[in-house]
């Protein structure tokens, strides 16, 4: 437990970077940074490949055909093939890189499973509401100031203390 | 002056080497703050564990800062940041259904990414989902998209819906994070003897 610790940056040491990152992106590209989107665009790639005309006619894609070289063809898209290859070199160096299922000992890895993946398709319904997610709407919004961003973080993390209580025990 | 790319400064055909570099940033920082594990995200939650909140709000007030201090000093124009369009209600539902995701399945979006990459499985079944929940949204959007349109408030920025300046409306934010710290801090001592393993 000890060892492992020393493993984790420092929580406001890593805010620190992650800011300047984001700060960078703004500076460099006039963006924050993000990761929903990209699902969204392989979706609608894929997608195209399938049924073509109805995909680009389609209005939740307004926008990913309109010049012509695709939905895949976006900044967000090269950014979240950098997180990975960035995680995945943390994770080397940091000697964390097993297959592994992380859970409560109180549950099953299979039940862990099934709650992964409902939760994963709440956060990609949500985050289409939200147009974007913790990173792109919450994180990227709030240091861009913006009113969407900040709502967001009130709703996602005041709806996580408001339901915490009924899901402890998958956790704690 | 910034921001490069938009103003053509430095052309586009770099904008995705950019993306490139930071998102390794990115992904490196996240996975080193210990983002990759859902017990550790989710001990926000629980009181045994902020983590998310320091980086999270640390990285937060970092570029607000950032950005006020580029655009003061005339090395970047903020206004010609992109600003997310507010939809009142699209993103209050967004955020409720986000926040039940998170805690039922222990990450989000970019932490699953992150999970993934070192090998978690949770988090590879969690980026399944994510697939799965923005293609059901996808079919169902000629039924969603009333709501998804409700009430659109433009490029709206909190300084100005509040009518104070953006170094104001930074400085209560950085005094509202640090308070979080000091009594985030506190409650870690106390909720620390849960001695979770994870």
């Amino acid at each position: 437990m000890e060892r492992r610790e020393t493993k984790y940056l420092n929580p406001y040491l890593a805010g620190f970077l992650l800011g300047l990152t984001l700060l960078a992106a703004m500076y460099f590209s006039g963006r924050g940074l993000g990761a929903s989107g990209t699902p969204k665009r392989v979706i609608a790639a894929a997608a195209h490949v399938i049924m073509p005309e109805t995909t680009e006619n389609a209005k939740v894609f307004a926008g990913y055909f309109a010049d012509g070289k695709g939905p895949l063809s976006d900044w967000l898209v090269f950014e979240v093939l950098g997180m990975i290859i960035g995680a995945f070199i943390s994770g080397v160096l940091a000697g964390r890189l097993t297959w592994r299922v992380e859970h409560s000992p109180k549950i099953t890895s299979q039940r862990r499973l099934w709650l992964a993946l409902i939760g994963g398709a709440l956060f990609g319904i949500g985050s289409q509401f939200g147009r974007g997610c913790t990173s792109g709407a919450a994180l990227s919004g709030m240091a861009s100031f913006a009113t969407s961003g900040f709502i967001a973080v009130a709703f996602i993390f005041g709806t996580g203390y408001a339901v915490a209580w009924f899901f402890r025990k998958n956790w704690i | 002056m910034g921001p490069l790319v938009p103003q053509g400064i430095i052309t586009g055909q770099w904008d995705f080497l950019i993306a490139l570099i930071l998102g390794i940033a990115f992904g490196y920082i996240l996975e080193r703050a210990g983002f990759s594990s859902t017990r550790k995200l989710v001990g926000v939650f629980y009181g045994y564990d902020f983590v998310v909140l320091q980086v999270f709000f640390t990285a937060a007030i970092t570029a607000m800062t950032g950005v006020i201090f580029l655009n003061y000093f005339g090395l970047m124009d903020a206004n010609m940041i992109y600003i997310n369009p507010t939809y009142l209600w699209s993103v209050i539902v967004g955020g409720i259904i986000m926040g039940v995701g998170f805690l039922v399945g222990g990450y989000c979006p970019g932490t699953s990414f992150c999970g993934a990459s070192i090998g978690k499985i949770d988090a590879i079944v969690f980026v399944g989902g994510l697939f799965l929940g923005i293609i059901l949204f996808s079919l169902a959007f000629p039924w969603l998209e009333g709501l998804y349109k409700a009430t659109p408030w433009g490029p709206s920025v909190m300084h100005e819906e509040l009518g104070i300046t953006r170094g104001m409306f930074a400085f209560i934010v950085i005094v509202l994070a640090l308070a979080a710290f000091w009594i985030t801090a506190r409650l870690q001592k106390r909720f620390s003897d849960r001695n979770l393993k994870y």
